[in-house]
């Protein structure tokens, strides 16, 4: 098993109230922007990196996203570039550049064999659709997205691996003279992990190219349908899918005790997801998703993950907000932080707790890559750190332990697809719905 | 009372389904960017003395998709073929928001092969004061009480009004996403259609313009741009109307646009 830690580097000196007027975090006005804290903040995130290959992370993992305060990572490449010299031996895993946002993927290319290459082949190179608000803070037509997302994706590959020069002509993109002078320091190219929030489309996708699907919080049960669809995939492929074919990030909050754990874990609210504070508009821009998405949208009119639903997509945006709601709000995101614990999608507590339940939902998901999930809000450099070495000292040993018993191969233990299948024969199961139905989630 | 049916016929390459009614001298008329919204007074007044053909825009989930078109323009070249194999001769045509964008590239485009054009709150000209609303940035609600003044009209109750179904969900899904393939960037204007338009202009092909008073989606500054470019254009305002001033002063519009086409 690979271990990763992973943070979405939160701006934790934005005030709450324009968060709260804005009904949600893409949009919320640059103006807050604070240029010495902000300082004071991508360093410290540099320096937790660091700290995580201390005690004993395999991975540190990065995103991406715009125009909102609860990533600061803006140009994601950026910062692998500086962890790819001030870190030694974690890989570094990018999940991942929004290829249909940037819409250079010539530039992508030459940036990620650069990584590589000063990291001297540490690079896992996730990609991604980018997020329905991206879309709009990118003048990134969405209608286009999965086909750019393709394009973009083979370009790349093939930037990596054709001596240059050569043309390019395609549907979005159009390069005449191609010749990046800089090429991956793995050969032919680094791992690609593709996380997801349980779209069928991108899940198949990953069968067919045989990459790791990282489940990003997802609930156990519909994670398990899908691994399953990807493992019946690979099997149609001709390969048994393993825990190497699967990730899975949690957010994870450890501290001295469960209380204060709970107490400081309350900074998960502020996660770009899990308790859909998203505004509609944002959430599903037109043409984004395939018409099978949409038309299950249509006849459901109830929420999502994303919070996502008809019935908020109907909705009209003239209602004024009332300040005196912001109470009955926040009591409702606190609500939703007991919820998502209840169904085992954010884990916080002492080290004891945490690592009884990472095992237990490792044994339902069975994945080869786990990442943890770092708490988002405004929590002091202290309270981070006292979390990534409890883990380390603590979790990881017992967590590791575990994943050996269980078999849990990670994809730099066993390339994923390597396992053959020969046709008609019965594939293996790769998810234990026995200890999923034992958790009795809610 | 006019009769109006529903037709599927292979024209420009494609099963085109199309709204036609009425009889007499044609009128093409182009949709909006929301999809075709029904048979409405106008529809009905209008064809007292006009055939209208009413072609449902493809990718609005009931013409097939092409996937070769990109821009506006191409849409406009695509109707232009329809035209023609149709055999209509000098047929008017009239279009309303991005339907009057396609309907401009059309004029710009051929306009021997049309009678007259009447644009109705068009999009297409980038104004040099005020923005044409985004429509995307935003619930399909709120654009749709954005595009009227009068949110009490009668038609846009009819039009829009109730609980909406699955399907109608899945239409408007559909034509945003159309909209946004061929309007996203540059947003639902073409930079060159001013100067393009000089065709229309050198022909002195009829143009009408056509705003509601209290238009929020167009700025007044798109027709003083179109007229810029189209100087033969008459220009009408109807009162106490938004963008949709077919269905919110159905009277003076009807009215205005008989007058331009008899």
């Amino acid at each position: 098993m690979q271990i990763a830690h992973f943070t979405e580097r939160p701006v934790r000196y934005v005030p709450e109230q324009p968060i709260l007027e804005n009904r949600a975090f893409f949009g919320v006005s640059n103006k807050y922007v604070d240029r010495k804290k902000s300082a004071d903040d991508y360093n410290f995130y540099l320096d937790e990196a660091c700290y995580c290959e201390e005690v004993g992370f395999d991975a540190v993992a990065i995103n991406e996203h715009h125009g909102n305060p609860f990533c600061s990572g803006m140009v994601v490449n950026t910062e692998a570039a500086i962890l790819a010299r001030i870190t030694n031996k974690v890989k570094i895993v990018i999940i991942g550049n929004p290829l249909p946002v940037i819409k250079h993927p010539l530039r992508v290319a030459e940036e990620l064999a650069t990584i590589d290459t000063i990291s001297r082949g540490r690079l896992v190179s996730g990609w991604v659709r980018g997020a329905g608000s991206e879309q709009f803070f990118n003048n990134a037509n969405p209608a286009y997205n999965r086909e750019m997302f393709n394009e973009a994706h083979q370009f790349i590959l093939d930037c990596w691996t054709k001596d240059g020069p050569w043309r390019y002509e395609g549907k979005h993109f159009h390069y005449r003279h191609v010749n990046p002078w800089v090429r991956p320091y793995q050969e032919p190219y680094p791992q690609q992990w593709i996380p997801g929030v349980l779209s069928p489309e991108t899940v198949l996708w990953c069968a067919e190219k045989q990459y790791p699907y990282l489940g990003l919080g997802t609930a156990l049960g519909p994670t398990c349908d899908l691994w399953d669809m990807y493992a019946d995939k690979a099997a149609e492929l001709g390969y048994q899918a393993g825990p190497e074919n699967f990730g899975y990030l949690l957010p994870v909050y450890c501290s001295d005790t469960d209380e204060k754990a709970f107490e400081i874990g309350k900074g998960f609210i502020f996660g770009g997801g899990q308790n859909a504070f998203s505004r509609p508009e944002h959430t599903l821009p037109p043409g984004y998703n395939s018409k099978a998405a949409i038309r299950m949208l249509a006849s459901q009119p109830g929420g999502s993950w994303l919070g996502v639903s008809k019935a908020k997509l109907m909705a009209s945006q003239e209602d004024q907000w009332d300040a005196a709601a912001f109470d009955a709000l926040r009591s409702k995101l606190i609500k939703g932080y007991e919820k998502v614990q209840e169904a085992m999608q954010v884990v916080v507590g002492s080290p004891e707790t945490v690592t009884k339940k990472i095992c237990d939902i490792l044994k339902v998901i069975r994945p080869g890559v786990f990442t943890v999930f770092a708490v988002q809000g405004n929590v002091s450099d202290k309270d981070r750190l006292n979390s990534v070495k409890l883990l380390g000292e603590q979790v990881l040993p017992a967590v590791r332990e575990f994943a050996k018993a269980e078999n849990l191969t990670g994809p730099f233990d066993r390339a994923p697809g390597l396992v053959k299948l020969a046709p008609g024969t019965k594939r293996a199961p790769v998810v234990d719905r026995a200890a999923l139905e034992a958790l009795n989630l809610p | 009372m006019a009769t109006w049916k529903e037709e599927t016929k292979n024209l420009a390459g494609t099963d085109l389904v199309m709204v036609r009614g009425g009889a007499g001298k044609p009128l093409f008329v182009i949709h909006d960017e929301m999809g075709y919204t029904g048979w409405m007074k106008w529809n009905e007044a209008l064809a007292e003395k006009r055939e209208l053909f009413i072609p449902l825009q493809p990718g609005f989930g009931r013409t097939p998709r092409q996937d070769w078109m990109w821009r506006h323009r191409d849409l406009a070249v695509f109707y232009l073929n329809v035209i023609r194999e149709l055999g209509l001769e000098k047929p008017d045509v009239i279009g309303f928001s991005a339907g009057g964008y396609t309907a401009a590239e059309m004029a710009a485009a051929c306009p021997e092969l049309l009678g007259s054009v009447t644009l109705v709150g068009p999009m297409g000209i980038k104004p040099d004061k005020g923005e044409i609303a985004e429509m995307f940035a935003c619930t399909v609600n709120s654009y749709l009480r954005l595009s009227v003044h009068d949110k009490e009209a009668e038609e846009y109750g009819k039009m829009y009004g109730g609980e909406m179904s699955a399907q109608q969900f899945e239409l408007f899904e559909d034509a945003r996403a159309e909209s946004a393939r061929i309007g996203w960037e540059p947003y639902m204007f073409n930079p060159s259609l001013p100067q393009l338009l000089r065709s229309a202009a050198n022909t002195k092909l009829p143009v009408l313009l056509v705003r509601g008073e209290h238009d929020a989606i167009i700025p007044p500054n798109c027709i003083e741009k179109y007229k810029e470019a189209l100087p033969q254009a008459k220009v009408v305002s109807i009162s106490k109307a938004g963008h949709r001033a077919e269905i919110e002063n159905s009277g003076e519009f009807i009215s205005a646009v008989q007058k331009f086409l008899s």
